[in-house]
């Protein structure tokens, strides 16, 4: 389907399928249970998700599959919330321009930063990139504040002109009149399931580019892109020139990385400097090795993953785990609580942390690399019986000369 | 006539000569074998004429046109193809998508931005790449990792990668280092091989005598940085200075 292989076209679908039911699989927790903290399908976390799964989707063509470790994307992801959040103030509360420009300012940006940083490979090209996204963000904050509005962030003011409100549009960000706010609540028992509009319109854009990021994958320019990975020289000496495809691929994961800054500003219409910090960059980094670098799914369940973290496990403060170890005695009790504190609520970076060590050392793909072993665990216990095992059969007969 | 001239052509690294007035001229298609002690300049010579190296002086011309200056994919375009010492292939690549990349760069040109088209679905390619594979006796790898097999596979690939971009002159640089006997054998038959199947000019480094009293057509001895003799491989056996070159003043 869509010019897909099976196994591809099934992995589009099931992402599909988990986009379009999230509000349900986010939910699994009863209102008003002790697990209900645990419950990720509310509207702001679960846009969050997929905005930062398209960032991470971006970065991983090229870090995934070039091999070129930018540290510093989170630039365009600022001057893409930037540039839609003018497109707000100057046109109006519709997001499509805001969105269409914060691609194109995202890729012109890119342009420049690629261009001169992919004189060198590695570690210098790391710093280079890494020097400009800090450049950004120190400029953002002081020179550029009558574009940026500084410190206070860029946000709509009543007197801006936004030639195309109309007299009757929404006041929100909207998409044709369709606010991004709208949410639907269903109650269902004790169960509250909340859909978005916000949610949908950057689930559809993230099917979208990951349909995108699949064709990329298993074009001939992605076997360039894996290509350069492997081997410059010997593609330089295939008649190939690899800069160029360094470039397009830079050029692509800013644009990327751009979008998800334009769907950010779009679901909450304000940007600030801080998105282009260097936590920021490095935080599309670990999603991306977190999941697995150059896997198409990997970089998505790495986002979810790390904003999963960032909102569930950082919200568990002391009285939370009193209320779970009530049932031991008082002096157990603190100690327990004592124990665990440092790693939730704002302690949740060091089992974030922790977690993310456990994954690069044991597993170095990340977990997809994780959920491949599983699945062979149980494909291997079930066809032991039949002796049909692929994986272990006597070794061919090595010859030795001819 | 001669494909590749070499003119009066110096490399010099600080305070060593590299190499001092070196002349050479390839005739076309033929197996020319540039031999030497270590340290006689013949990788140095070698990477001048791919553009991985800029000489000091002279020129270095390919069918009439200068090499000098040219990137290393811009001299791979004009016809010259370069396999290495240590057979540089795509490792994490399988050996199918690996003999692709030379026929995309010759349909495509050194860049094309094709992200929307699928790989899979580039059926002349695919069918070039196998029919490839098919000559060099590897179909049933096609679908192997490149850096899981041995070291004689490795360098089989890669020959294959660089004679499916149909090249003019082929240069080997000790096609045979560090490969057991039955390898370099093997090695050495699939280049005789293609020398007497394809119009194609070769021109080989090479330490390993054997290999190069097998193929060569001519042989250039090249010591401290200039050519000693040129010569058949007959008369070169033999030659009073090429024993001098490679055993010492008393032999």
């Amino acid at each position: 389907m869509f010019g897909l292989n099976s196994k591809d076209t099934r992995l589009l679908l099931i992402v599909a399928a988990l986009c379009l039911f999230a509000p349900f699989l986010l939910n699994p927790f009863p209102e008003g249970s002790e697990l209900a903290q645990f419950n990720a399908g509310y509207p702001d976390l679960m846009q969050r998700f997929v905005i930062f799964g398209i960032f991470a989707i971006g970065f991983n063509i090229l870090f995934g599959l070039t091999g070129y470790l930018s540290f510093g994307h989170a630039a365009f992801l600022g001057v893409g919330s930037y540039s839609a959040v003018w497109m707000f103030k100057l046109l109006g509360y519709n997001v499509l321009p805001g969105i269409v420009l914060s691609v194109i300012v995202a890729g012109l940006f890119s342009l420049l930063i690629g261009f001169i940083s992919l004189r060198r490979s590695g570690i210098y090209f790391s710093i280079l990139t890494l020097a400009f996204a800090q450049m950004s963000f120190a400029m953002a904050y002081s020179v550029l504040t009558p574009i940026t509005n500084g410190e206070t962030g860029l946000q709509v003011y009543t007197d801006d002109p936004q030639f195309l409100m109309g007299a009757n549009s929404p006041n929100v960000p909207h998409l044709f009149g369709l606010q991004m706010n709208a949410t639907y609540k269903m109650e269902l028992g004790a169960w509250l399931f909340q859909f978005n509009a916000g949610y949908y319109l950057c689930a559809i854009i993230m099917l979208v580019m990951f349909y995108l990021a699949v064709r990329i994958f298993r074009s001939p320019f992605g076997i360039m892109l894996r290509a350069v990975k492997t081997n410059q020289n010997r593609m330089n000496f295939t008649g190939l020139n690899s800069r160029p495809y360094t470039l397009a691929a830079f050029v692509i994961s800013g644009m990327y990385a751009g979008l998800a800054g334009g769907l950010m500003a779009s679901m909450d219409p304000l940007a600030g400097a801080e998105r282009m910090q260097w936590t920021a960059s490095g935080e599309v980094v670990l999603m991306t090795i977190l999941g697995g670098a150059g896997t198409l799914i990997g970089p998505v369940l790495g986002a979810g993953f790390i904003k999963y973290f960032e909102n569930i496990f950082s919200k568990i403060n002391d009285s939370v785990l009193h209320g779970w170890f009530a049932f031991l005695p008082d002096g157990l009790e603190d100690f327990v609580v004592a124990i665990l504190h440092p790693f939730v609520g704002k302690g949740w970076h060091l089992t974030l942390g922790i977690l993310f060590m456990l994954v690069v050392i044991f597993l170095p793909g990340g977990l997809i690399e994780g959920g491949q072993r599983v699945a062979r665990l149980f494909r291997r216990k079930k066809q032991t019986p039949d002796g049909k095992d692929p994986e272990h059969h006597p070794k061919p007969a090595p010859h030795v000369a001819e | 006539m001669a494909i590749l001239e070499v003119k009066d052509v110096g490399k010099r690294f600080g305070g060593l000569q590299a190499l001092g007035d070196v002349n050479l001229s390839v005739a076309e298609n033929t197996c020319h074998a540039i031999i030497g002690p270590n340290g006689a300049g013949k990788s140095t010579l070698l990477n001048c004429l791919i553009g991985k190296l800029i000489p000091d002086t002279g020129s270095v011309m390919f069918d009439g046109k200068s090499v000098l200056g040219r990137k290393p994919h811009e001299i791979n375009q004009m016809g010259i193809s370069r396999v290495f010492q240590t057979p540089e292939i795509f490792g994490d690549l399988t050996v199918l998508e690996n003999m692709m990349i030379p026929i995309f760069a010759e349909r495509d040109g050194a860049f094309a931005l094709n992200p929307l088209k699928m790989a899979d679905k580039q059926a002349d390619v695919i069918e070039r790449a196998e029919a490839m594979l098919e000559d060099m006796n590897m179909a049933d790898k096609r679908h192997m990792h490149a850096a899981a097999m041995s070291r004689g596979d490795k360098r089989r690939l890669e020959i294959g990668m660089c004679l499916s971009q149909q090249p003019r002159l082929l240069l080997l640089d000790e096609p045979t280092a560090g490969m057991a006997r039955a390898d370099t054998n093997n090695t050495i038959d699939l280049l005789k091989q293609i020398k007497d199947e394809r119009d194609i000019t070769i021109a080989i480094i090479e330490h390993d005598m054997h290999v190069v009293f097998s193929l060569a057509d001519r042989i250039t001895v090249l010591a401290q940085g200039t050519p000693l003799v040129e010569d058949t491989p007959d008369k070169i056996k033999g030659h009073p200075k090429v024993r001098e070159a490679y055993l010492g003043e008393s032999a």
